[in-house]
């Protein structure tokens, strides 16, 4: 609240309830815990980062919150909707609401950058083709790409492949965004393109659940860090008090060594 | 008759006769082949244990056996059944036709073996096809909330089948030449025909020369076709730069 370059606050203002509750969330997978018994809550207009070491379950949370996967136990609420009692049957009405960004872009790679961005509309949305096209050029247009609207994936540069996708999943009007490492899969001039992006979708308001080895970038614009290790949340808070030169936790920990392997 | 005569007047009108046999059970056999192919092929490649089981029965009997065995069993096997079949409902005053129908024609059973056939052939094609697309655009199309059906037909179908054109049109090109199998069920397509000329006229060579022509122009028909599904369905920026020319 005090720095307004922070997004989101990490107590809820006038006690709103949270747009996501993790709620005590775990899953087997391989005969191996990976996530276990994990809860944590979004409000609008957060952002809010999940570091930790690879392996940790990061990925397979992100997936149990769209119900991609579905969590052995535990469930998740988004506006107080349980995604359990949706069923199979409307469960994708659930995931329209979510949008998902992942580390290796996942274009459609047998349509164009505004088809890629239209389909979902046209196809699930049920948005006329020409609205649909329309709404599609607004959102590319949004990131930087109107004038690659025809282009198809393999003529994409990584960085415009995930604007493309963030595109995508924004034309959506989802409720929450959860992105998977969206930049790891970048050379390191495209990181810029992609982070900027995303620093606008934050300023705009969306709220939204990262998973990032930026720690600079997660430090200035996060309200909270959250760190995993071994499907579990071992520690949560802001990322002043995690970060901080001396702080002995094992975020800081964590990213003295992230720093030191990779340099940035 | 002269020579010349004899072909224009005689031959060639009898293999065009053929031709037009040939084609009515060609086109059908291979547009439903097709069809069943990808569904077929979605079932095995995605389908619930059930149906992948069932589905892979189909493919190994059909696949398993000579289609001169199935053409057979379908013209000269099954008014066997029917007569089995019919010595057990009639008594019960049921119709006639409910034993009735599985007496094929034979055009009737020689487009239905084409079909099954050819479609197993083709849901190998298809499943190689589906199975070769990364997990990711499923998790993708999933995210953005498609339903399976949705799934299928917006983006799997698409891909595949461009994945699957080279195989599934190779077998189309089979299918056109396997086709004159029709004659052991008595109908006199291309090849039945130009049986029956080259033993009328004595002209074994000429007639079956002709013939062949006329299955190599079927053939590059067929290729120039697949040649412009190929172009229309190409995707930019896929495959050596060189074959975007
Ligand atoms: N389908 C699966 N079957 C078995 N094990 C799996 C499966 N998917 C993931 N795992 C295991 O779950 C663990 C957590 O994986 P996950 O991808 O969630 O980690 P992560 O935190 O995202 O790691 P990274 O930072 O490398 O992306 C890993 O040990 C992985 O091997
Ligand atoms: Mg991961």
């Amino acid at each position: 609240m005090t720095d307004p370059s922070v997004y989101g606050t990490p107590a809820p203002p006038g006690g709103d309830p949270p747009i996501l509750e993790v709620s005590h969330v775990s899953k087997t997978l391989g005969g191996r815990l990976i996530l276990d018994d994990v809860s944590l809550s979004l409000w609008k207009g957060q952002l809010k980062v999940l570091i930790g070491p690879s392996g940790g379950g990061k990925s397979t949370l992100l997936k149990c919150i769209h119900f991609l996967t579905i969590p052995d136990g535990g469930d998740v609420f988004l506006q107080g909707q349980s995604a359990r009692e949706m069923g199979q049957r409307n469960i994708c009405a659930f995931r329209q609401e979510i949008g998902m960004i992942f580390q290796d872009f996942n274009l459609f790679d047998h349509l164009t950058a505004r088809e890629n961005v239209a389909i979902a509309l046209r196809k699930v949305k049920r948005v006329p083709r020409d609205k649909a096209r329309a709404r599609a050029m607004e959102e590319l247009d949004k990131v930087g790409l109107a004038d690659k609207a025809d282009l198809y994936p393999a003529q994409l540069s990584g960085g415009q492949k995930q604007r493309v996708s963030i595109a995508r999943a924004m034309a959506m009007e989802p409720k929450l965004m959860l992105l998977d490492e969206p930049t790891s899969a970048l050379d390191p001039q495209l990181i810029s393109e992609v982070l900027s992006v995303i620093a606008d979708l934050a300023r705009g308001g969306m709220t939204m659940l990262m998973v990032t080895h930026q720690i600079g970038f997660a430090r200035h614009l996060t309200s909270e860090i959250i760190f995993m290790e071994d499907g579990r949340v071992v520690e949560q808070g802001p990322p002043g008090v995690l970060l901080d030169e001396g702080a002995a936790s094992r975020t800081s920990f964590f990213c003295s060594h992230l720093t030191e392997l990779t340099g940035r | 008759m002269g020579t010349w005569e004899l072909y224009s007047t005689k031959v060639i009108p009898a293999l065009n006769q053929g031709l037009w046999l040939s084609v009515l059970i060609i086109v059908p056999s291979a547009v439903l082949g097709v069809a069943i192919g990808v569904l077929a092929g979605a079932g095995r490649a995605a389908g619930p244990v059930w149906l992948r089981t069932l589905l892979d029965l189909y493919v190994s009997a059909f696949r398993g056996t000579p289609l001169v065995v199935q053409l057979t069993m379908w013209y000269y096997g099954l008014p066997g059944v029917s007569r089995w079949l019919g010595s057990i409902l009639g008594p019960l005053g049921l119709p006639e036709f409910s034993w009735r129908f599985l007496v094929l024609s034979p055009y009737a059973a020689s487009v239905t073996a084409f079909t099954l056939c050819s479609g197993a052939y083709q849901s190998e094609y298809i499943r190689g096809a589906i199975l070769s697309i990364r997990r990711g655009q499923f998790l993708a199309a999933e995210s953005l909330g498609f339903s399976r059906a949705q799934t299928f037909w917006h983006i799997t179908a698409p891909v595949a089948i461009r994945r699957a054109l080279h195989g599934c049109g190779n077998e189309i090109i089979y299918l056109i030449k396997y086709s004159s199998l029709a004659l052991i069920v008595t109908i006199r397509e291309l090849t039945g025909q130009s049986k029956m000329l080259a033993s009328f006229y004595f002209r074994p060579l000429e007639c079956y020369l002709l013939t062949a022509l006329y299955y190599l122009a079927l053939v590059s028909l067929a290729t120039f076709f697949l040649g412009w599904l190929e172009r229309r369905l190409r995707i930019p920026g896929l495959g050596p730069a060189r074959a975007e020319k």
